[in-house]
């Protein structure tokens, strides 16, 4: 398993990007010269120069100062939206599939029910409705409400593992449900876990943008979307201020690519028939968590193969 | 056709449970926070009013939205004015019905996003079968570019696009749905001309649609080239051909729901597309909404976008259970 990590170019691309992002968010606002990010050293739009290295925007922040607070504003949110949204699809997914009976049909048709219910119009109305957003409300606001994607794959995992003679052995040795989740399923789909959580901060990390730049973000802080909303706001596009909204969509392209490509790799070490090569010489194990072409970036689907798979 | 039957009637009751509870969402979850509406209109309208003045306006405002009676009547008038089609009235611009607002929009942002979802659909799937089949080269350069694009946020590339084909090259104009010189009507230079507006936005949807699309494609059409028919059928000696057909038949079942998912975000799936490009679409009048607290705006437009999403789960679970008898099956109780 961990020779699999070493020799796969993907992790290696997808870790290498995400910690040289995480240097710069958390290393960069300690640099001095960027302890403040509301300082206003230049004018509207000034052109990169020796001392602005990004410019400035159209307030006059140093762009650059700027991209390290708003990169570590997104990656807060992000980690903290997906930590909640992977505990709590965890605990429902599990429970429901392990459990079966009424407690599933409950826990998955709330589960159905809400990703039925599109996630970004209630993103919207609770975002327009909190009239002070600080960073944690946007995160748990994000998390709580995406979290129904994570509890249907894996209530379909503990569902196939509850039978395991395993979980047998330890039910009859008198271990209670919570005991038989926490240290008999929920172990042997870590892989799966890490996976949902990594697809989770992709999507928390982009819902965060999404809304910030529609101006429902976090108040009295600078996230790349909300840069990106201002930028937008003052047409620096069309006054040819590149410097303003370049950097933030480079930023959020690199880290959502990079997660994705990170899941992706993932799933090929811990499905090990899915590495590319001659197709048709090989058979895949498992369908794949794949991320959605849904267009707000939200929701992760999880594509399975439609009746056909093997159970 | 019996177990049809049942299966379509089977969607019909849930779904309508599901509208109706987007439709309660909609009406109660502003609700839960403390604060009045009122109290935030009159701050900005009644800014200099005086306390009699004030309180007059306040009384009027809270009849008008009948926050004098129960919950319960205020869901039921709510409710009626819903299926009058009327979602009351904006407050940035008095007078104008929120509807009115959207029947002006929703046909820019239905021509930007259908034709940009279908192509996409049909190329991308297209591109990924190929990747999955040939394998090699053009495998992993289909197949990281497609990741690439689609994991960008489409508002990303649709920034870089109009940076890139309208200000540094100037190829296309620089957004907006027409030239401001022009009025909408049904002339050949007014469509000639929301035709020039048209390309770049469109661009920038159908290449994410594209990478989007072709990522799923190919795993789907890996996981069938692996499986036992696929196997049996080459061992008798079945043609490329044939296999190929058989394999985009059934990898593309999924790929239907991925239809649908983007058909049914149509509505709220670019709205920052047509703000970056200052399209005349929902999009912008929700950005414009939001800039305002026009509040019978926002919630009208999500009110939209929920309707929009859960019709098309709605028609794409018809039509799945139509094309796919396993399915239908599963549902109606029988396997």
């Amino acid at each position: 398993m961990l020779s699999s990590f070493r020799h796969n170019t993907r992790f290696q691309v997808s870790v290498g990007i995400l910690l040289a992002v995480l240097v710069f968010a958390i290393i960069g606002p300690f640099l001095p010269g960027r302890g403040d990010p509301n300082a206003l050293p230049g004018k509207l739009f000034d052109p990169p120069s020796w001392t602005l290295w990004l410019g400035s925007d159209n307030f006059g922040h140093d762009v650059l100062t700027q991209l390290m607070y708003g990169t570590r504003t997104s990656l807060v949110i992000g980690i903290v939206a997906g930590g909640v949204a992977v505990l709590i699809g965890v605990a429902i997914g599990a429970l429901s599939g392990f459990r079966g009976g009424l407690i599933d049909d409950v826990l998955s048709g709330f589960t159905n029910l809400l990703l039925a219910i599109p996630v970004f119009v209630i993103l919207i109305i609770l975002s327009d409705a909190v009239q002070n957003r600080s960073i944690f409300t946007m995160a748990l606001v994000i998390g709580v409400t995406s979290w129904p994607w994570t509890a249907r794959a894996v209530r379909a995992q503990s569902t196939s593992l509850r039978v395991r003679e395993h979980v047998d052995v330890a039910r009859l040795s008198g271990a209670g449900t919570a005991r038989l989740i926490l240290l008999e399923v929920l172990p042997y789909m870590a892989s799966y876990i890490s996976m949902a959580f990594v697809l989770q901060l992709a999507a928390a990390i982009l819902a965060e943008a999404a809304l910030s730049l529609l101006g429902l973000g976090p108040s009295n802080v600078v996230s790349l979307g909300i840069m990106l909303h201002w930028a937008l706001l003052w047409e620096s596009v069309r006054n040819g201020a590149w410097w303003a909204f370049v950097p933030p969509t480079l930023l959020l392209t690199v880290i959502s690519f990079s997660l994705l490509l990170l899941q992706t790799s993932l799933n090929e070490v811990f499905n090990p028939r899915l590495r590319t090569g001659g197709a048709t010489r090989r058979r895949a194990a498992q369908p794949t968590l794949v991320p959605a072409g849904a267009p707000v970036g939200i929701a992760p689907v999880e594509v399975e193969p439609v009746g056909g798979g093997p159970s | 056709m019996q177990t049809f039957r049942r299966y379509v009637l089977g969607k019909v009751a849930w779904y309508l449970g599901v509208l109706l509870l987007a439709i309660v969402a909609n009406w109660y979850l502003p609700r839960l926070i403390p604060g009045n509406p009122v109290d935030i209109i009159i701050s900005q309208i009644g800014g200099n009013a005086t306390g009699e003045q004030a309180k007059h306006i306040y009384e009027v405002y809270v009849h008008e939205f009948g926050l004098d009676q129960p919950l319960w009547d205020q869901f039921l008038i709510y409710l009626g004015n819903l299926a009058h089609g009327n979602l009351g009235t904006s407050f940035a611009y008095p007078g104008t019905p929120v509807w009115e607002l959207i029947r002006q929009s929703l046909p820019w942002t239905i021509a930007l996003q259908v034709p940009a979802i279908l192509i996409g659909w049909i190329v991308g799937n297209a591109l990924g079968a190929l990747a999955a089949y040939r394998g090699g080269w053009l495998d992993r350069g289909a197949f990281v570019s497609s990741l690439f694009v689609s994991s960008m946020p489409y508002y990303c590339l649709a920034i870089l696009l109009l940076f890139g084909l309208a200000i540094a090259v100037p190829v296309f104009p620089a957004g907006g749905g027409y030239s401001f010189s022009n009025t909408p009507e049904l002339s050949s230079d007014f469509l000639l001309d929301a035709l020039g507006h048209y390309w770049l936005p469109f661009l920038s949807l159908v290449v994410v649609f594209i990478g989007g699309q072709a990522v799923g494609m190919r795993s789907m059409a890996i996981y069938e080239l692996g499986s036992d028919y696929v196997n049996y059928g080459r061992s008798l000696g079945i043609g490329d051909n044939r296999i190929v057909r058989y394999v985009f038949r059934n990898a593309a079942l999924p790929q239907v729901t991925g239809l649908a998912i983007s058909l049914g975000t149509l509505v709220g799936g670019a709205l920052i597309t047509e703000i970056v490009f200052n399209y005349p679409g929902v999009g912008s009048v929700l950005f414009g909404a939001i800039r305002q607290n026009d509040y019978p705006v926002i919630s009208g437009i999500t009110l939209i976008i929920a309707v929009a999403l859960v019709l098309a789960n709605f028609l794409v679970d018809i039509v799945i259970g139509f094309i796919d008898p396993r399915i239908r099956a599963a549902q109606a109780g029988e396997r």
